[in-house]
């Protein structure tokens, strides 16, 4: 059925593969990944490949977004955060444009699944954990034992430190994940409020005006949605970057 | 610019004024340190303004909190055998870690970290 408001999240295999047992099928997720990847390298490379300088409209769109994240990294950790501009950078263009593309009917919503969003989460972690212990050494473990707190507590207070810790990648991705879900599922289940309500007569088609208009609305706060989350992710990848950098509490 | 500063200073060496310029200058300090504080946290609550990303953020790190302590608590019960010990006290240091996680997306722990490191300074000033 058509109505189905979990239809849209079905992953369906577009080209079998199977390697030594391991099912490495391309699905139309995948095929969503490639066409967020290819859009996403396929604007920056067109809208900076002009350089000018005075920027014509699409690079200073690309400009933009530049100065906007290296802002934000800039602010939560520091020039030294700069470093890793080009994870940060990368990060924040797939998620936003996977939101996007999520937006268009018909199309795959990649950021819906949670594995997806987990391993985008881990791998903000990974890089906290290891860069962390490359540049501080074990002086990283600092980060897990607050000054100013008297000794009898240090064992307990370090084990709640380091659940915090734990619960960060969980939390980074279920928000993601969570706001992309439930916003698709609340845009569809409105959306069929329409078509079964148009479908009883001329009362029902009157009533259905209801349903449209929260649509219509839904549809806007779903874009305000789809670029707050990848903001949020994007601010949270910086401050969990500068624990790295800076690890004393 | 600078010899004028230092005859000033020279001038009010000794004298009482130059407590009270030193204590003026720390309080500076300590108003630029919670002015700082204040507009991170003004910046952070501005980036989430609405109310619906606010309970989303809130309730994720919550929720977070707590399946990470069980799930530690869980894993530690199937190794070691500790039936449901390890579950109780992981699942409550878990609850503890959650709260700590909402208190820090709010920035109250900033805040009370800045009023400890000020009560360290100035307990350092005295002695």
């Amino acid at each position: 059925m058509a109505n189905d408001p979990i239809q849209q999240f079905q992953i369906q295999k577009l080209f079998p593969i199977e390697v030594g047992g391991m099912d490495l099928s391309f699905t139309n997720s995948s095929l969503f990944m490639v066409l967020t990847v290819a859009a996403t390298s396929a604007f920056l490379i067109f809208s900076t490949s002009g350089r000018g300088l005075v920027p014509s409209r699409v690079q200073s769109v690309s400009e933009m977004m530049y100065e906007f994240v290296a802002g934000t990294l800039r602010s939560a950790a520091g020039t030294e955060g700069m470093r890793f501009f080009p994870l940060v950078f990368s990060l924040f263009m797939f998620v936003l444009v996977a939101n996007l593309f999520g937006m268009f009917p018909y199309f795959f919503t990649v950021t819906s699944h949670i594995i997806v969003t987990f391993a985008l989460a881990m791998l903000v972690i990974l890089t906290v954990i290891i860069y962390g212990f490359m540049k501080n050494g074990m002086k990283f473990l600092k980060l897990f034992v607050p000054s100013g707190v008297p000794g009898a507590l240090i064992p307990l207070v370090t084990l709640i430190e380091v659940i915090s810790f734990l619960s960060r990648p969980i939390s980074l991705s279920v928000r993601l994940f969570a706001n992309m879900l439930a916003g698709h599922i609340t845009l569809k289940v409105f959306s069929g409020f329409v078509v079964s309500l148009s479908a009883m007569g001329a009362v029902g088609i009157f009533g259905s005006i209801l349903p449209l208009g929260m649509t219509v609305a839904l549809t806007a706060l779903e874009f305000l949605v789809a670029f707050l989350q990848a903001y949020v992710f994007t601010v949270l990848t910086c401050m969990y970057l500068n624990d790295a950098i800076h690890p004393s509490h | 610019m600078s010899s004028q500063n230092g005859d000033h200073n020279d001038r009010m060496a000794g004298s009482p004024q130059a407590g009270l310029s030193e204590r003026r200058a720390q309080l500076n300090r300590k108003l630029d340190d919670i002015k700082a504080v204040e507009e991170k946290t003004a910046r952070k609550s501005q980036s989430s303004s609405s109310g619906y990303a606010q309970a989303m953020k809130l309730s994720s790190e919550f929720i977070a909190g707590v399946l990470v302590g069980a799930g530690i608590g869980w894993v530690a019960d199937e190794w070691l055998g500790t039936s449901p010990f390890g579950l109780i006290v992981f699942l409550l240091l878990g609850f503890a870690a959650g709260v700590l996680n909402v208190l820090r997306s709010v920035g109250v722990v900033e805040q009370q970290d800045a009023k400890i490191q000020r009560e360290k300074d100035a307990r350092d000033d005295r002695s």
